[in-house]
């Protein structure tokens, strides 16, 4: 039996993390995080789950206990945002380079300075070359939904590297949605119990993790690393086809809407994507034809899948919620690596960058309704005026 | 020739324990210890502070050093309450690291 409940995406998840009940929980308090693991807390507190809840003194150490529980074969999970992730930032390559399946939420929120708690995703854009898997989320459910596949694709044999979870900061961790959670026991069947290949406790096997690793066997390590991106793609879809089979909902690399007779598209993830559905709803009953691309998996980045729902099109815009300070056109992260894959996979469609949304700054239907407009006229005239553009921003 | 990534245990781990005695860690030496056997008392000082055991023992003697994995940090001459170890620059010793036993150094030295 599922039951629906109002929970804001901070509930949502700590519900997720209640049900997969991990060995340990070790995480500091940071806005707008704080809900997930005061309310997880609250459960360990009410012996609703067996989790070790270790209190620490700053991300830093938060990731550090996640890695040396994990290494003793722990399931392992945590959350953050923004300064926090940047105070985990030498252990997220740690945690990825010692092939750990740590599942962290990171609540995506602008980076200092100047300070600022709200929504953009400049904390997790700069951790993309880490090692971990990024999968965005829309909304409370999708958040849900998402932390449970998330054990299953970091614990994958074929993997066995970290999964940040990501959803929008305030707009989705902190508005109430309805949210279906389900059987706690379907959970617990579906996570399934986690049985590491190696840990710091099997005394009859004993193990070193992350012994120095020089010039002779480094490059190596990082090789695997790729393959276990590379087949990190596969166990996201199987784990998403299994997902559907036994809770109903379908999930891929990402998500098409009214993108097949589309001339032009948005690509934009997180919350800003259901948005975007509006703008092209108002749209299309005007008879533009306009589509969506929802980005679910940000790393592995799906190149040349992305490339084929989108190479039919006369004009795409990405809206990046980030800016790559001195990259080409100081465009935005999204744009970049979706720029690079289109002209390597030989879709010759013009593209253009809108960046938005940061410091948590509002992003509405008439604006994105703005970017179709300047989208359609580069799919009339073939010609991109202005690479990267600034939406709301005050000249 | 060295393991290419197929076949090494992910994230750099260690699958069997005591196998850093293939590490020959000697090759990062740059002072070589030399003991004066006739001074020797086989106090055992060396023996049991060398944090690389490379001290080598036979029938209850100090019989020499365990140049593969001695680092040279000087500890043993330090401790020696005779006196009786030396450290010399590596360069005297002609680049050799073989693992020898006294007398007959390896490297022609005196």
């Amino acid at each position: 039996m599922s039951e629906f409940k109002a929970l804001d995406g901070t509930g949502a998840v700590a519900e997720a993390m209640r049900q997969i009940n991990p060995d340990v929980v070790a995480a500091y308090p940071i806005t707008p995080q704080t809900a997930i693991v005061q309310t997880f807390s609250e459960f360990v507190a009410d012996g609703l789950v067996d989790t070790e809840f270790i209190t620490v003194e700053s991300e830093h150490s938060a990731l550090s206990a996640c890695v040396g529980a994990a290494a003793a074969g722990a399931r392992v999970m945590t959350a953050t945002s923004s300064a926090g992730l940047a105070f985990m930032w030498e252990i997220l390559y740690v945690a990825a380079s010692n092939r750990l399946p740590i599942i962290m939420t990171n609540v995506n929120r602008a980076l200092s300075a100047p300070i600022n708690i709200h929504c953009d995703h400049s904390d997790s854009m700069g951790a993309r070359d880490a090692g971990w898997i990024h999968l965005f989320c829309e909304n409370a459910q999708e958040a849900y939904d998402t932390v449970i596949q998330a054990v299953r694709i970091a614990e994958h044999p074929d993997v066995l590297l970290p999964v940040m979870v990501l959803f929008d900061g305030f707009i989705t961790s902190h508005a109430e949605e309805r949210v279906e959670i389900f059987d706690d026991a379907w959970v617990k069947a579906f996570v399934g119990e986690y049985k590491p290949k190696h840990s710091l406790l099997d005394l009859d096997h004993p193990v070193t993790y992350g012994p120095l690793d020089f010039t002779d066997y480094y490059f190596e390590h990082k090789r695997q690393q790729v393959e276990a991106m590379r087949h990190a793609q596969k166990v996201i879809l199987d784990v998403a086809d299994e997902f559907a089979k036994t809770f109903g909902r379908k999930y891929g690399l990402f998500e098409m809407y009214r993108l097949d007779d589309a001339e032009v598209a948005v690509v934009v993830s997180s919350s800003t994507a259901g948005t975007a559905r509006a703008a092209v709803d108002k749209l299309r009953a005007q008879g533009a034809k306009v589509g969506l691309l929802k980005p679910r998996v940000f790393r592995p980045f799906p190149a040349q899948e992305m490339v084929a729902a989108l190479q039919h099109l006369k004009a795409v815009g990405v809206m990046d919620r980030a800016i790559s300070f001195g990259s080409m056109g100081n465009a935005g992260p999204l744009f970049l690596e979706l720029a690079a894959a289109m002209k390597i996979y030989d879709a010759g469609v013009p593209m253009a960058d809108f960046v938005f949304g940061l410091g948590g700054r509002d992003i509405v239907p008439s604006q994105i309704e703005g970017v179709f407009r300047s989208l359609l006229q580069i799919a009339e005239t073939g010609k991109v005026s202005e690479l990267v553009s600034y939406v709301g921003v005050r000249e | 020739m060295a393991k290419g990534w197929k076949d090494l245990p992910i994230g750099g781990m260690i699958l069997e324990a005591g196998n850093s005695a293939q590490y020959n860690t000697g090759a990062w030496r740059a002072f070589r210890p030399v003991r004066d056997a006739s001074r020797c008392t086989n106090c055992m000082f060396c023996w049991v502070f060398c944090p690389d055991s490379s001290i080598r023992v036979k029938d209850e003697k100090m019989v020499g050093f365990d140049l593969l994995h001695c680092k040279g940090c000087g500890i043993c001459a330090n401790v020696c309450p005779v006196k009786c170890i030396e450290m010399h620059d590596e360069a005297e010793f002609g680049g050799s690291r073989e693992m020898v036993d006294e007398p007959g150094r390896a490297g022609g030295a005196k």
